[in-house]
């Protein structure tokens, strides 16, 4: 009987699971209206475009790297594909689409190349290759908007419905997510990324290629950031080059260390990142039902990604648990 | 192979390597690359362009780069310690919406400036908490941290700017000493200073030991976490300091000041040639490196290149002078 109790408050996940049940109760009991079906139907439209790149961002995180060019990458990758979506309204969709991540992915492929090769710390290629990217779509879209109008219809009722009535997107970013934890628990691959974070050293003498893994790994980043950009242009109906994706990194590194995946490497999960990504869309829509002012998000993110590192400090070893097992002794 | 059972046997094999020359050990320093790179910079720059020739024009036009240029500097002193602060640019952002809420609460100057310098020790102090005593990545800690200060500064500010400043507050690129403006006269005092201080110092050595390794130092008797703890204070204060640097130049504030301020800090320092790991780097380098970015972002401006599209070059060149900084260190550290 209590094994199973234990085992779950031994779960990394416990702590984001019970802050996420508190914090909706307690919004909750402030505000009622918080704990209704429409507003879990609008938190779950809020989050397909962090939960979409905080997988791939996650993935990073477990390799001990970082990546911070992502919400370049999305920049870059939406406003190609709604170059497409304009030069060419007769092209299927999914040419736009492809076009998007197989760009992303290009992108964190050169990132993976840089840092491997070269053997740089991630956090300063990325920082340069944010810029870079920036610059580069700049140049490429000539400055210029995309409009609504040349966002194509298709694309922006994905991010309203669906034959079963949820959104497209939000099945997308689901999809993404179980495909990712299928990716990491189930495949070598996956668990190879697993072993580099947890022992760089010990990772080659294990006989994987690290190489090839981490660049992979920066690639699949790149690409969900790039199909991050397509959903951006499918919610939001414009791409402009000098607010899309800005600061975009930022909040998808706040889900992922709030979701329990440590910044030392070798540890994190989907499950987790799923509920630190919900949690951010939580507060997000709780803002302003609880009226608070949207200037509060960033300082209530960056709050969180503290308090998360600090339970990710003391409760290294045995979750939940080990934190009350501590506290009691 | 036998070197445990005599003590006497490695001293005897290995021989003395001849010294290196002089002008070779000079040569391969990073700050003679930025140094090189510097005089090419410029000589390239004033062919474009005559504006070039003239120093005063060098010196007006720093002044948009020279705040960022005095928190590199401390940053430099971090990174040698082999660590990193994102967040000064989040830092001078919010210190200086404290200034300017505080001004406009009726605050007197005096007092407000207060508010803002000990803000920047407090957010310095924050930080170093979280490196030295939860023993936390500097990297994951500051960007953290660069969220949280960045959006308490939007809390404060929203999205209006705070202004209205008095008149003798107002203008610090304006202020000539001679044909120096005040901030860039700012930077070269606390260049020498800090370069003193990293050169002669024991602390500053101290700090080069902790970056080299931090197990040798500690084992050294070298107060690791109070130096560094230090470093991410003075980190603080520096910011501030700039913040109201920048809001004397803008004439107000808004909570995007200095946005984006990390990667210029950053590429300053990298360009500088300050390794990336730790151990090395100085305040000469970043220095010279300071006046390369002007030149080149200066010469960028004045060949009509877009701000956006000059972020291509700042990447590049923030990816070029890391491989190749840690080129020149591989190859000399052998």
């Amino acid at each position: 009987m209590m094994r199973p109790i234990r085992r779950i408050l031994q779960a990394r996940e416990a702590g984001i699971i019970v802050m996420l049940v508190i914090f909706s109760l307690a919004v909750g009991a402030i505000a009622p209206r918080f704990l209704t079906a429409e507003t879990l139907g609008i938190v779950l439209l809020a989050v397909p475009l962090i939960m979409v790149a905080a997988m791939g961002e996650m993935m990073v995180l477990v390799a001990r790297h970082v990546d911070l060019s992502i919400g370049s990458i999305l920049g870059f990758s939406a406003i190609a594909a709604g170059m497409i979506f304009r030069d060419h309204p007769e092209l299927p969709l999914v040419v736009g689409c492809g076009v998007a991540m197989l760009l992303g992915g290009a992108l964190g492929a050169f990132n993976g190349l840089i840092v491997t090769v070269f053997r740089l710390p991630s956090i300063i290629v990325t920082l340069g290759t944010l810029s870079l990217y920036r610059g580069l779509l700049f140049i490429l879209s000539g400055a210029r908007q995309i409009d609504p109008n040349d966002i194509p219809e298709p694309l922006i009722r994905m991010a309203q419905t669906s034959p079963i009535g949820i959104p497209w997107v939000v099945i997308i970013a689901f999809a993404v997510a179980l495909a990712t934890w299928l990716f990491l628990t189930h495949s070598q691959i996956g668990r190879q990324i697993y072993a580099i974070g947890s022992n760089p050293v010990a990772a080659p003498l294990r006989g994987i290629r690290v190489v090839p893994v981490t660049i992979l790994v920066f690639t699949l980043s790149g690409a969900l950031a790039g199909l991050a950009g397509i959903i951006y242009a499918a919610r939001f109906g414009y791409v402009n080059p000098g607010i899309t994706g800005v600061g975009f990194e930022f909040t998808v590194i706040a889900a992922v260390v709030i979701g329990g995946v440590s910044v030392n490497g070798g540890v994190g999960t989907v499950l987790g990142t799923v509920m630190g990504v919900l949690f951010l869309g939580a507060v997000q829509v709780a803002l302003p039902i609880l009226g608070v002012s949207g200037f509060w998000q960033n300082a209530i993110y960056g709050g969180i990604i503290l308090i998360a590192l600090i339970i990710d400090r003391t409760v290294r070893q045995g979750g939940l648990h080990g934190l009350l097992a501590r506290g009691g002794a | 192979m036998s070197a445990i059972g005599s003590p006497v046997a490695p001293a005897v094999a290995r021989e003395a390597a001849t010294a290196r020359p002089r002008w070779q050990i000079i040569l391969i320093r990073p700050e003679t690359v930025t140094l090189l790179l510097l005089i090419v910079a410029t000589i390239v720059a004033s062919r474009l362009s005559p504006f070039f020739a003239d120093l005063g024009f060098i010196l007006e036009s720093s002044t948009y780069y020279i705040e960022l240029a005095i928190v590199a500097l401390m940053a430099t002193l971090v990174i040698i310690s082999g660590e990193i602060d994102l967040s000064p640019a989040a830092q001078m952002a919010l210190s200086a919406c404290l200034f300017g809420t505080a001004h406009r609460a009726g605050l007197p100057m005096w007092l407000a400036m207060g508010v803002s310098l000990l803000s920047g020790l407090a957010m310095g102090a924050l930080n170093g908490l979280f490196v030295t005593v939860l023993r936390l990545p500097s990297i994951i800690v500051t960007i953290g941290t660069l969220i949280f200060y960045r959006g308490l500064a939007q809390v404060l500010a929203g999205d209006k700017s705070i202004g209205s400043f008095p008149s003798w507050f107002v203008g610090i690129d304006y202020r000539m000493v001679g044909i120096v403006p005040v901030p860039v006269l700012i930077f070269v005092v606390a260049s020498v200073g800090l370069g003193l201080f990293l050169g002669v110092t024991v602390i500053g050595r101290q700090i080069y030991q902790i970056g080299t390794s931090e197990i040798a130092a500690v084992h050294a008797g070298i107060r690791v976490r109070r130096i560094k703890m230090g470093l991410f204070l003075a980190s603080g204060l520096v910011s501030s300091l700039a913040g109201l640097m920048a809001t004397s130049r803008l004439g107000s504030v808004r909570y995007d000041l200095a946005s984006g301020g990390e990667l210029t800090m950053v590429l300053i320092v990298m360009l500088g040639g300050t390794y990336i790991f730790g151990g090395r780097g100085s305040i000469l380098g970043t220095f010279l490196a300071a006046w390369l970015l002007v030149i080149i972002a200066t010469g960028m401006t004045v060949a009509n290149i877009a701000i956006n599209a000059q972020l291509t070059v700042m990447g590049l060149l923030l990816i070029a002078s890391i491989i190749a900084t840690n080129a020149i260190y591989a190859r000399s550290q052998r």
